[in-house]
């Protein structure tokens, strides 16, 4: 099949960028879009043009480092999949693919569609661990933990931190990161500890990278190539509430 | 120079902690003047820079990608092995080295593996203590799921994920130190050089991939963890950015490399489709435990639905061949039958490259609900990928190059043959021998980063005395010139290939010649090839942008170079070792009904490569296996 | 960070209050349909209940101020949260399709400021009686019943004889239910009291009681075009 892309190329993070549109020949459907990327960059540098940077890496949805707005939706729009994972066979023959990057004020763009998420890390490093040093642990099995509380804490510990839920939330808030985050340590009794010093801690990170505000409107959950469930931003919300007003 | 395996005396079983014992350490107030680079951020460069950091040294940590979260052990899917017995079936700390040292085909370092056997234990705890979600029993304990290549059940996983799971828990014990102060992350940033002064590793020289910028980063000891040479096929399980450009370029620096020939191909992946394959997608091994693998017995069935064709008319060759381990063979086993059956014609899918995973069966047995736990994730992979439904049809198989064993040589310390600079995890040839099992690669990495390093490091400045080095020294300055001059050699060529289209030659080549199987004549013709593209490559390849810029163009281009020069020594290697063994099958040696022919009388050695310069033939230096605990016995798995 | 930091300058702090100061308003939504339902008991009971609110000052002026708080609050809250959130995306998308999301959760500011308008032209109806936005020519203040009482009834009825200002009521009810659609769940979801097991019955159960809040509210003007009262006008 043959396809049309309009791709959004900006040279570096200083200047202004804009769409420039593509053909995309003899597409096949068992090509990821990102393989049907790189065909397209393989005709542009044979054409002595500039290829469209984008960011991947794993190509088998689980490193997070692709990130590409198809058509107005994070990822593409179909349930549980990351771009990478993302194939031609639901395009169809004509069709003009719009391609931007994750907008948002804390993911500043590095070149045409790859973003900067470091944002995301400093998060992390605000309190998305469980202060354990190496060594001197106790025994895995000295802490029964049920298997529901085990496998509610890896629904949440499945978060590739794309960023794509920053991606289509209409406010570009980062809730459902931080609160698959926090989730997946506050609901073990090894993150119970500091779990709400986490919860302000990260939050107020958070706040500071300049993502904005959940209003719950479920667009983030939706696009998660790993459904990460609303419900965690809840128990996020709970933790930071209890933290605050009791002074934890 | 010699090879000093630097293995400490006594017994097997009491080398380790006697070791921990005699190794001088660094008073914890003087740790913090010692710095150290750490390059990779996956299970091992991960847990290394974030266990050096909380012990009180300044670390430096690199990685290409934009987070270090996002390192290629993320998509580990199986588990990590642990000698627990926690399932009571009769495992211990001797059985996994020994299951090891066996699944290795007696090709590893005897004393390396038994001591990750030994800190395999302590894995399991600290992750746990880390917050790693592992699969749990109704009663809340510990589960485990029984993997290829061992009789008892002593994998841990975490779903279909436990790779990331492993990895998000180091990389969180990295953020806190990160947020600490204690380690300085430098991501998107490629470590292109490494710095010698007086003999000792110095530091290194890094791009910022982002800006273009080159600079000098000074240090005490500079670790390497940045994972395995697979990539150099083109297809492989690998992200796309992984590649084996610092251990080559450290190789050039006087860091011997060890083994490069053993190279694993895993047996279940997703098949290729087509010329624009990218990558290829690993289907984790665990599906072996239920499903089960056949071909069409009849080449003229091997275009009918497999529904049609009936169960006497199929060959489960693995359970023929190996009744005892049957379709939980090794890894390069069941990649071999694979091949066999394709060879012969009885291959399916599309280009007949692909053998079915069936577990029609196994949905009959214990119903649907739970093979959909069981495996959920990884059928909705298959289906993303393949746009077939795996409850209904069979899944379709074919093995691709998935680890690769060799890598840095190292001693019992981790350290390279040039002093000062310590390699880790798969980087390294040290544990896995000709072939490792499954669910072995993320206790590996683990176990050098957290309960390794930290302590070896601290012996080697103890006792080197080494002068604190200086990133203004001249040989910094004369490095990162080199490095300039390197860049713009690829960007000025300006020719008519683009570095995909080479790098996709090349694999291809090493592929047939240096792949599944090998023989001398085609290795020979690999080796005379090769030269031939890499001079192509230099004269031809296209690397559009300018330095100064995020240009993955060039980043990729300098990588592939690297490879260009890499698969010539992964040949060298395969064509010297005249025997089977492992991941490397050479098919002039093998046994009258095929299996590998392993030859201990000549070849029970590692093969240390060293660099003599640039159009030179480099030379090897062999580290001789010696086995006290174990009999060097035929590898059976029937 | 104290505790005040935590609510008036996180996000999260915003949204709590946001959440809590909803929960004020909505149980005053509640409050006021029930009272004001009363007109349909006739003009005995909605005349009295009106006189009883308004000759016990120490408890309405109370109940006034917390409400005009709670209204300052909420609109307090939303506004920071908007110019932030604003802020959080500069360049838009040229192409944005949202998935998941419901209307109602898109438009809760543009919604939340319409019914503000409301609510002020609805003091100004109904609370100040004020004659020239009533059009109908006549003065509200001046009604009183036999009990010389003020007559709400006769203010009600013929408030809402009139299409236009009843149009508007019900065009802002029915606003009022889609904010409330998605703000009753929402502040479950802000303040924590939710989780899977929950969720589909908060979600649900917060379209309901928007959806009889606002049969609740309308039903009043939509049965006085009908011709419910009439006599009394007359």
């Amino acid at each position: 099949m043959n396809l049309t892309l309009k791709v959004w190329r900006q040279k570096n993070g200083q200047s202004a960028g804009h769409f420039d549109t593509y053909p995309a020949r003899d597409v096949i459907e068992d090509m990821s879009f990102l393989e049907m990327l790189d065909v397209v960059n393989e005709d542009l540098i044979a054409a002595g043009k500039d290829p469209i940077a984008f960011d991947s890496d794993c190509r088998e949805g689980i490193c997070g480092m692709c990130s590409l707005v198809i058509n107005g939706v994070p990822h593409g729009g179909h349930r549980g999949t990351a771009t990478c994972q993302l194939h031609m066979r639901h395009f169809k023959d004509g069709e003009t693919i719009t391609i931007e990057p994750w907008r948002a004020e804390a993911f500043p763009i590095i070149k045409d569609v790859a973003v900067n998420r470091a944002a995301f890390d400093r998060i992390m490093q605000a309190g998305g661990f469980i202060s354990v040093n190496t060594g001197g642990t106790p025994d895995g099995n000295a802490i029964p933990i049920s298997k529901a509380v085990a496998d509610k804490s890896m629904d949440a510990a499945a978060c590739i931190g794309c960023g794509a839920c920053v991606a289509a939330c209409k406010n570009a808030s980062a809730m459902l990161f931080v609160a698959a985050k926090v989730s997946q340590l506050n609901l073990l009794p090894q993150g119970e500890p500091e779990k709400h010093r986490r919860a302000l801690a990260m939050v107020t990170q958070m706040d500071k990278e300049g993502f904005g505000s959940c209003t719950v409107t479920g667009s983030c959950e939706a696009v998660c190539p790993k459904e990460i469930s609303l419900s965690f931003i809840a128990k996020l919300n709970r933790d930071y509430g209890i933290g605050a007003l009791l002074g934890k | 120079m010699a090879l000093e395996s630097n293995i400490p005396s006594g017994p097997l079983a009491q080398k380790w902690d006697k070791h921990k014992f005699d190794i001088k350490l660094v008073n914890p107030a003087n740790k913090r003047k010692f710095d150290v680079i750490v390059v990779g951020s996956g299970l091992a460069g991960a847990s290394a820079a974030a266990t050096l950091g909380e012990l009180g040294y300044k670390v430096k940590c690199f990685c290409y990608q934009d987070s270090p979260r996002r390192a290629h052990s993320i998509a580990a899917q199986g588990g990590i092995n642990a000698a627990k017995n926690y399932q009571n079936d009769g495992d211990s700390v001797h059985r996994l080295f020994y299951d090891t040292i066996k699944g290795g085909d007696f090709r590893a370092r005897e004393a390396n593996v038994y001591r990750l056997a030994q800190v395999s234990v302590n894995i399991i705890d600290q992750c746990v203590a880390q917050g790693v979600p592992f699969a749990r029993e109704y009663g809340g304990l510990l589960s485990n799921r029984s993997f290829g290549g061992a009789q008892v059940s002593r994998t841990f996983y975490a779903r279909g994920q436990t790779g990331q799971q492993l990895l998000l828990g180091a990389y969180s014990a990295l953020c806190r130190q990160i947020g600490m102060g204690t380690v300085k992350m430098y991501p998107r940033t490629e470590m292109l050089d490494v710095v010698v002064i007086d003999g000792h590793a110095k530091g290194i020289i890094v791009r910022d991939l982002v800006s273009g910028e080159i600079s000098s980063h000074a240090a005490d000891a500079v670790v390497l963890a940045t994972g395995g040479y697979g990539n150099v096929f083109f297809l492989s399980t690998n992200a796309k950015g992984c590649n084996a450009t610092a251990i080559w370029r450290a190789y050039k620096k006087g860091a011997y490399l060890a083994n490069p020939c053993y190279t694993q191909i895993h047996p279940t992946c997703i098949p290729v489709s087509g010329e624009h394959q990218s990558k290829l997608t690993l289907m984790s091994e665990s599906l072996r435990n239920d499903g089960r693998v056949w071909v069409p017995k009849k080449k003229e069935d091997c275009d009918k639905a497999p529904g049609s064709i009936a169960e006497d008319d199929r060959d489960y060759y693995l359970e023929r061949k190996y009744p005892s381990y049957g379709n939980l063979a090794p890894r390069d086993i069941s990649s071999r039958a694979a091949k066999e059956a394709c060879d012969q014609g009885r291959g399916v899918g599309p280009g007949k490259l692909g053998v079915y995973l069936d577990f029609a069966d196994a949905i009959k047995r214990l119903g649907l609900n739970v093979i959909r736990e069981r495996y959920g994730n990884l059928f909705d992979m298959y289906e993303k990928i393949t746009g077939e439904n795996a409850y209904q049809v069979p899944m379709r198989i074919y093995p691709a190059v998935h680890y690769t064993m060799g890598g840095t040589w190292v001693d019992y310390n981790l350290m390279s043959t040039l002093p000062g600079l310590f390699v880790l995890g798969e980087a390294n040839f040290s544990d896995h021998g000709a072939n490792r099992l499954g669910a072995s690669a993320l206790m590996q990495g683990l176990a050098d980063g957290y309960f390794v390093l930290p302590y070896t490091i601290g012996n080697y400045f103890a006792s080197s005395k080494q002068a604190k080095p200086s990133s203004s020294h001249a040989e910094f300055k004369r490095a990162e010139e080199e490095v300039r001059k390197f860049t713009q050699r690829l960007l000025s060529i300006k020719g008519k290939r683009t570095p995909t289209s080479l790098h996709r030659e090349l694999g291809k080549l090493l592929w047939e010649k240096c792949g599944m199987g090998r023989n001398a004549a085609g290795l020979k013709e690999a080796l005379k090839r090769i030269p031939e593209l890499r001079e192509e490559f230099w004269k031809t390849v296209n690397v559009t942008g300018e330095a100064m810029e995020f240009n993955q163009a060039l980043e990729y281009a300098g990588r592939v170079a690297d490879f260009m020069e890499f698969g010539e020594l992964m040949c060298l290697d395969a064509l010297d070792r005249n025997e089977s063994c492992g991941g490397h099958f050479r098919e002039e040696f093998q046994t009258p009904d095929g299996e590998a022919a392993r030859n201990d009388e000549k070849y029970a050695y590692v093969a240390a490569w060293e660099f003599r310069g640039q159009n030179q033939a480099p030379v090897m230096h062999k580290e001789t296996l010696e086995y006290t605990e174990v009999h060097m016995s035929t590898r059976s798995y029937k | 960070m104290n505790i005040i930091a935590y609510l008036f300058k996180s996000s999260l702090g915003k949204k709590y209050i946001m959440a809590v100061t909803g929960c004020c308003l909505f149980l005053f939504v509640v409050g006021h349909m029930v009272g004001n339902l009363q007109v349909f008991l006739g003009p005995e009971a909605i005349n009295r209940y009106g006189h009883f609110l308004q000759s016990n000052p120490e408890l309405i002026w109370p109940a006034r101020l917390g409400l005009l708080t709670m209204v300052a609050l909420h609109i307090w809250s939303a506004a920071r949260l908007s110019v932030e959130n604003r802020a959080a995306r500069p360049v838009a998308y040229q192409t944005y399709k949202p998935m998941g999301s419901s209307y109602a959760s898109r438009t809760m500011l543009m919604g939340g400021l319409i019914i503000a308008t409301f609510i002020i032209y609805h003091l100004l109806h109904f609370t100040f009686q004020v004659q020239a936005i009533n059009f109908t020519g006549q003065n509200f203040v001046d009604f009183t019943d036999a009990e010389k009482r003020h007559d709400i009834f006769k203010m009600i009825v013929t408030g809402f004889r009139n299409p236009l200002v009843s149009g508007f009521y019900l065009l802002s009810m029915s606003l009022l239910c889609l904010h409330l659609s998605h703000g009753v769940s929402s502040m479950f979801q802000s303040i924590g009291w939710k989780n899977d097991t929950y969720r589909p019955i908060i979600d649900k159960g917060a379209c309901l009681v928007a959806g009889v809040i606002f049969l609740g509210y309308s039903s009043i003007p939509v049965a006085i075009l009908l011709g419910f009262g009439k006599d009394v006008v007359k």
